[in-house]
């Protein structure tokens, strides 16, 4: 690692303070990707600004009126406190199972929310600092293009970047409609849906998201929705545990009897950002749950994937996680193979 | 609480018994110190920094920014070092395959990516692997070659060497095997691809050289062969070997990794004797992928079999990667002939230099590469015939070991197949591909067959009674997670008729008594065997100095007409006539009485005898084919290794084995991208080692086997045999479940689907 | 701590001869580290290990090599920062560079090395800490946010030389080999069983929306709550078998055959 000043804060305002007087400073929150990346040599902060003490950790209802309109929770808040909240666990069992999906206990005990969100890619090239990689220092090229990409991208690629996102919580936040709750330099607050959050690489892989430097993650909001005991998180990886995710699909289904009301439905390893099933989702709106439904869902839905030399077993992965994962919504939460 | 086993029976002998692990209290408060975790004054720790580019030279080191930094004591390299032995010879250890072994900062040329080209001394750690990025280094790069597929064409036979003392090259083809096989009413064959495997033991290589002054160093490393180590570090550094020590109290884990001196202790010993200060070099988690490792192979397979089911054919060609430098070879094809009395036999092996480091022994090599062909191989063929694969293996049982036309010293092999069976339910098996489903998954059975060959090396051991009429037994011999200290405390304990709490067996640190490196599962066989002769030894002088008492009731006696029992020498013919150990303890002026011995094969007697361990696996696996996720549920090895010292270590040995079976067939593998001739996943976040949840219901079976011949122990040694019929039993079991078979390790889900 | 070149007493000396009788002139010569070697006796003497267990090689290695940790603060700190926070319920305060990871801090500042460096990037369980009630990993924790903090490393788990619950299960069912997992995986057990007490839910749990407390972990659940801590020895079903007697306080028979 770098040699870092380090410095502690105890409120939200002064650390926002702290990082923009210095372009090189950095939020240091659970830790567990900015450190790994900094004894990588990948990320040089010069400076790390402790959110440790910040009050920003609370899981709440959201309230409009005398109206719960969802959930909020703290962007400092332990994925662990997030996953086993009550309130999570009764109304967003998708967000408890896309948490308890990814890392492990030791790592979910450390990660806040909002880092999860800012994860970066676990794309080999882009933490081997001896191999070119545009995201890492930006015009050096892709090397995971033409190299080992079995992990790799198979959606909203460009020829700059093929990095796939690693988070299983944010998959979940997309099925599930989240908006991103940020402080400005200001002092105001900024809401950034979540599907606007992170980025497609296009020609700026270097950026992951739309956070700008200043900004802080306050807070994670979640709407109110109608699939708690029809979702299910489904992760497959090369192990059954502690491994990133090969493909993973976040699916939510309201019904009304064997007919679909809505679908939501978001896919993690396949993109740059949580990818949102919107095609899937529009075939499925107003049908009945049948798997010869889900299966033409999920055929519409990996149509426009363009798969790279090792990772061509994504579409197939694909088709058949989204198909799975709706059967399993459809069954129920408490249903188990 | 007493870490003794609570069923610890001293009136019984302690060999047989289950006894937990004697460190175990230190390691599990914490107490155990390994290598790195000696924390002597005044230490400076060290950075390796590695080669980015896999072949060329080295154009310019540039240390100026690194040495500029405060605490940053001094970069060595290539151009700086001290002169340091020059014949390539003086860098081989007693492991070391026929070739020149690498010399670190011989010279500007780089052989391998990742190769160690400079050592960072800082005085701390977080400082050193800091300044070691402020290093700059330009370089001059060459073609190279780092594929083995690619470049298979390039393949040839072997250098000849000492290694083939243990290593021996295929044997001689019997008979007309290409006529026998184009005869066979049924045939089989395969093509095997194996990737490349790195050890990963958890704790990761360090060295704690402590500087003594005039050319004297004491070395805490992590290695299994502390006497190895010592000479490979007298000889580069021309140091005697007496200023030499080298101590490892604790490995933490190794696999075959510490069988070669790795390169922090030759980074660790330099610094610390051009320093003269106290230096600790720990490698990280991708410089663990930067030295030994199991090599990537294709073999080839052709089985035929006679209409009565009699294999007839045997035909297995193995072709390995190695380095440019050195010819590491493996027993990848010698096997079937040793399991299968077939009348016509083809065996090849080959290797393909290419840009890489040595490849180096991990865990059952060559035998765990090679049965994974040889019994899909048999699988294939049973299903071809529509014969059970058990009754297969039955039906083509060697009672002797025809590959040299001799005798087994000891075979319980038929019993493995039969107890395993039993106690897994094969005969629950619905013989149709894809017929057993459980749920929404495919259910697949598979078995297999293992083996290993049962060595012994020469060793040495010391065995004192002590003051207080107690044992000391010592051997420079390390304990690797194996459960040596335990054993060889239990095999003193009986041979000198003493309780487990009276025997002290001391170990790992080169000043004891001379061990060959621990690996190849020739421990408990070698050194077991000195420390029985030390014993044996040990009592003579007991029963002289006995005889040397005044009125004296032993003075006619002989040793065989005495008995070792209840701490004490016991006349057989009169057992009120005997001696106790603190007696005689004080007849010799209460000084101790000490003797050293050795143990060697007994060559002319062993040559007549095939001497193996014998296994047979059997596993479950459930493929989930929506998703392609497959998962051994069950599994179960039956193992034959002769006499078992203590069955809960030996046990624990064998499921280590069945997990790296798992882990060998579905999990791990070091991707290279031949671009840069780089291993990607230098890591063990993307380099799969299983987790708990993937391991499910795994049993022993430990199949009673009386060997007089092997050794005067009887043991054939249980660190390997645990690995060699599971993988392809995983790989039968998918083929049940699935009717795909796949030949290539790791099964990746994804080539299922 | 000067105590470290205290001079051997005649006892000691004794102990130390009859183990090793060829090392006690260097051992005299070379100073002892007393603070182990007395706790080591003390563990003797309360009958805890025989004397066999105390490998003579390990006491001798400590002994003669160990010289005063409390000089270990290396010459060069960059960035400085005093932090104050309680390990194994005594309080310490250390002078460390903002870089330094606890897991350095305890191992190399405070020589408690029981907590092991396994990769250093959050990828093997191996330095699992205990902090303020959960397990973390403290490879990826810097030491400098532990102001104020609570760490309990392996070395704080047995109580006046008593093993805890879960140190005696792993030992009892040889929920180890090389022993280098396992101060991780024994921290991370020890907080697991908390853990099910709150009820926590692991991505294995049948249904995550039924709250409950005090969950017995099956099999299958153990396993996936300590898929955390890798044991590259393959002693898992052992792990396994130790959490859940310690669990439910009864005897796990493993099953296993022994026909020899």
């Amino acid at each position: 690692m770098r040699p870092f000043k380090f410095t502690n804060t105890s409120n939200a305002s002064s650390a926002i303070n702290l990082l923009i007087k210095n372009p090189n400073a950095k939020f240091l929150a659970g830790g567990t990707n900015l450190l790994d990346l900094m004894k990588e040599d990948v990320e040089r902060p010069d400076e790390l600004i402790d959110l440790g003490r910040l009050d920003l950790t609370a899981v709440r209802p959201l309230v409009t009126g005398n109206n719960v309109v969802g959930i909020s929770i703290g962007g400092l808040g332990k994925n662990t406190d997030a996953a086993n909240h009550p309130l999570i666990r009764k109304d967003y069992p998708l967000l408890t199972k896309a948490i308890l999906a990814g890392a492990s206990a030791q790592i979910r005990n450390m990660a806040t929310n909002g880092g999860n969100l800012l994860q970066r890619t676990r794309c080999s090239y882009f933490y081997d600092i001896a191999m070119p990689c545009n995201k890492r220092l930006p015009g050096t090229g892709c090397s995971a293009m033409q190299g080992i990409n079995r992990m790799h991208a198979i959606f909203g690629w460009s020829d700059s970047c093929i990095a796939v996102y690693p988070s299983d919580m944010a998959v979940a936040l997309s099925a599930l409609n989240a908006s991103v709750k940020v402080m400005q330099p200001s002092g105001t607050a900024r809401i950034i849906a979540i599907h606007d959050f992170h980025r497609l690489p296009g020609n700026h892989p270097e950026k992951d998201n739309n956070l700008d430097h200043g900004e802080l993650i306050t807070a994670i909001e979640i709407p109110k929705n109608k699939f708690a005991a029809n979702s299910a998180y489904i992760k497959v990886r090369d192990r059954n545990s502690y491994a990133f995710a090969l493909v993973s699909v976040a699916a939510g289904l309201e019904l009304a009897g064997g007919k679909i009301i809505s679908a939501s439905i978001a896919m993690g390893g396949v993109a740059h950002k949580p990818w949102r099933a919107t095609h899937a989702e529009n075939i499925l709106r107003g049908k009945m749950a049948t798997v010869e439904n889900f299966q033409m869902a999920a055929d519409a839905e990996m149509e426009d994937a363009r798969p790279l030399a090792h990772n061509k077993f994504k579409i197939g992965m694909g088709k058949k996680t989204i198909v799975y994962a709706l059967e399993q919504a459809f069954k129920g939460t408490g249903y188990k193979a | 609480m007493s870490t003794m086993e609570k069923n610890y029976k001293p009136e019984q002998p302690a060999v047989g018994q289950s006894i937990s692990r004697l460190e175990g209290y230190e390691k599990v408060t914490g107490a155990a110190r390994y290598a790195g975790e000696f924390n002597v004054s005044d230490l400076l720790y060290g950075y390796v920094i590695n080669s980015t580019i896999t072949k060329g030279k080295i154009i310019s080191i540039n240390t100026e920014k690194a040495e500029a930094i405060p605490g940053v004591v001094k970069v060595f390299h290539h151009k700086n070092r001290p002169s340091l032995a020059w014949f390539s010879m003086q860098y081989a250890d007693m492991d070391a395959p026929p070739g020149s072994p690498f010399q670190p900062l011989a010279d500007h040329k780089i052989k391998y990516n990742g190769q160690p080209i400079a050592l960072l001394v800082a005085e701390s750690f977080e400082l050193a692997r800091y300044a070691a990025t402020l290093v700059e280094i330009t370089y001059e790069q060459e073609d190279f070659k780092t594929d083995l597929i690619a470049n298979i064409t390039e393949a040839r036979a072997p250098k000849g060497g000492l290694a083939t003392f243990l290593k021996p090259p295929p044997p001689k083809p019997v008979g007309n095997f290409e006529k026998a096989y184009e005869n066979s009413p049924f045939q089989a064959s395969g093509k095997f691809v194996h990737g490349t495997e790195h050890h990963n033991p958890i704790e990761l290589f360090t060295t704690t050289t402590v500087y003594k002054g005039k050319g004297k160093v004491t070395i805490y490393d992590k290695t299994q062969g502390t006497v190895n180590c010592q000479l490979y570090v007298a000889n580069v550094f021309g140091l005697h070997f007496k200023d030499v020590r080298v101590i490892s109290p604790y490995v933490g884990g190794a696999f075959g990794s510490g069988l070669r001196p790795q390169y922090q202790l030759f980074f660790s010993v330099l610094a610390a004797l051009e320093l003269k200060r106290n230096v600790r070099v720990t490698l990280d988690r991708h410089q663990m992928f930067t030295f030994g490792h199991r090599p990537p192979t294709v073999q080839f397979t052709r089985f035929g079999a006679s209409a009565d089911g009699k294999v007839n054919a045997l035909n297995h060609e193995a072709i390995a990667e190695t380095s440019r430098f050195e010819d590491y070879t493996e027993v990848v094809v010698n096997w079937s002939h040793m399991l299968y009395p077939a009348k016509n036999t083809l065996f090849k092996y080959n290797l393909v230099p290419l840009d890489v480091f040595s490849p180096l022994d991990m865990r059952a090599p060559g035998g765990s590469t090679g049965l994974h062909a040889i019994e899909s191989t048999m699988d294939d063929l049973a299903y071809q015939m529509k014969i059970d694969p058990l009754e297969f293996r039955l039906i083509n049982y060697a009672e002797q070991d025809e590959s040299v036309g001799r005798p087994y010293s000891s075979k319980e092999l038929r019993q493995c197949y039969l107890q395993g069976a039993e106690q897994f339910g094969w005969n629950k098996r619905n013989p149709e591909p894809r017929s057993m489903r459980r749920g929404n998954k495919l259910v697949g059975y598979g078995m297999a067959t293992g083996i290993w060959e049962a060595m012994q090396l020469p060793a040495r051991a010391s065995a004192t009674i002590t003051t207080e009429g107690k044992l000391h037994v010592n051997s420079a011999v390390t304990d690797i997670g194996t459960g040596t200290l335990t054993v060889m405390s239990q095999i003193a304990a009986d041979e000198m008729g003493l309780h487990m709490d009276d025997v002290t067996f001391t170990y790992g640190d080169s000043k004891m008594a001379f061990a060959p490196i621990q690996g190849g599962s020739f421990t408990v066989s070698s050194v077991g065997s000195a420390i029985k002769a030390a014993c044996n030894a040990l009592k003579k002088k007991i029963l002289k100095k006995a005889k040397s008492i005044g009125n004296s009731p032993f003075k006619r006696v002989k040793i065989d007409e005495v008995i070792f029992a209840d701490r004490k020498m016991i006349s057989i013919d009169n057992p009120a006539v005997f001696i106790s150990y603190s007696d005689i303890i004080a007849a010799n002026g209460h000084k101790v009485i000490k003797s050293v011995n050795f143990a060697m094969p007994k060559v002319f007697k062993l040559k007549k005898y095939s001497r193996a361990a014998h296994s047979a696996a059997f596993v479950e696996v459930e493929v989930d084919e929506e998703l392609g996720i497959i998962n051994v549920t069950r599994a179960v090895t039956a193992v034959a290794a002769g006499k078992i010292i203590n069955p809960k270590t030996a046990r624990s040995q064998i499921l280590g084995g069945m997990i790296w079976s798992i882990s060998k067939a579905l999990r791990e593998e070091s991707i290279t991208d031949h671009r840069f001739g780089k291993y990607m996943n230098m890591n063990i976040a993307e380099y799969h080692i299983p987790v708990h949840a993937d391991i499910h219901d795994l049993q022993v079976i430990f199949v009673e086997e009386k060997d007089d011949i092997v050794n005067e122990l009887g043991t054939k040694g249980v660190g390997e045999i645990g690995l060699a019929a599971m993988p392809p039993a995983i790989a039968n079991a998918i083929f049940h479940a699935t009717g795909k078979r796949v030949n290539q390790f790791p099964i990746h889900f994804d080539t299922l689907m | 701590m000067n105590e470290n070149k205290t001079k051997l007493t005649e006892e000691e000396k004794k102990l130390f001869g009859d183990l090793m009788p060829e090392e006690l002139d260097e051992i005299i010569s070379s100073g002892l580290n007393r603070r182990h070697f007395m706790k080591l006796m003390g563990l003797a003497s309360a009958g805890l290990l025989a004397s066999h267990l105390i490998g003579a090689e390990q006491l001798f290695a400590r002994s003669a090599e160990i010289g005063d940790i409390a000089d270990l603060a290396p010459a060069a700190i960059e960035n400085g920062i005093n932090v104050s926070f309680k390990v194994n319920n005594t309080a310490k305060k250390v002078l460390i560079d903002s870089r330094a990871t606890l897991l350095d801090t305890l191992r190399e500042r405070l020589d408690l090395t029981g907590s092991k460096k396994g990769c250093d990037h959050g990828q093997c369980g191996a330095c699992t800490v205990i902090v303020d009630g959960k397990r973390v990993l403290s490879c990826l924790t810097l030491a400098a946010t532990c102001e104020g903090k609570s760490v309990i490393t392996i070395e704080g788990l047995a109580k006046d030389n008593e093993l805890n619950p879960m140190q005696a299960a792993f030992l009892k069912h040889d929920g180890f080999q090389c022993g280098f997992c396992t101060p991780g995986q024994i921290c991370s057990a020890v907080a697991l069983m908390k853990e099910a007490k709150e009820g926590q839910a692991s991505f294995v749990t049948a249904d995550v929306r039924q709250n409950q407390q005090s969950v017995i972990l099956s099999d299958e659940e153990i396993a996936e709550r300590m898929s955390g801590n890798i044991c590259r020895c393959g002693a898992y079903p052992n792990i396994v078998a130790a959490i859940k007697e310690a669990q439910t306080g009864k005897n796990v028979e493993q099953t296993w055959l022994f026909a020899g």
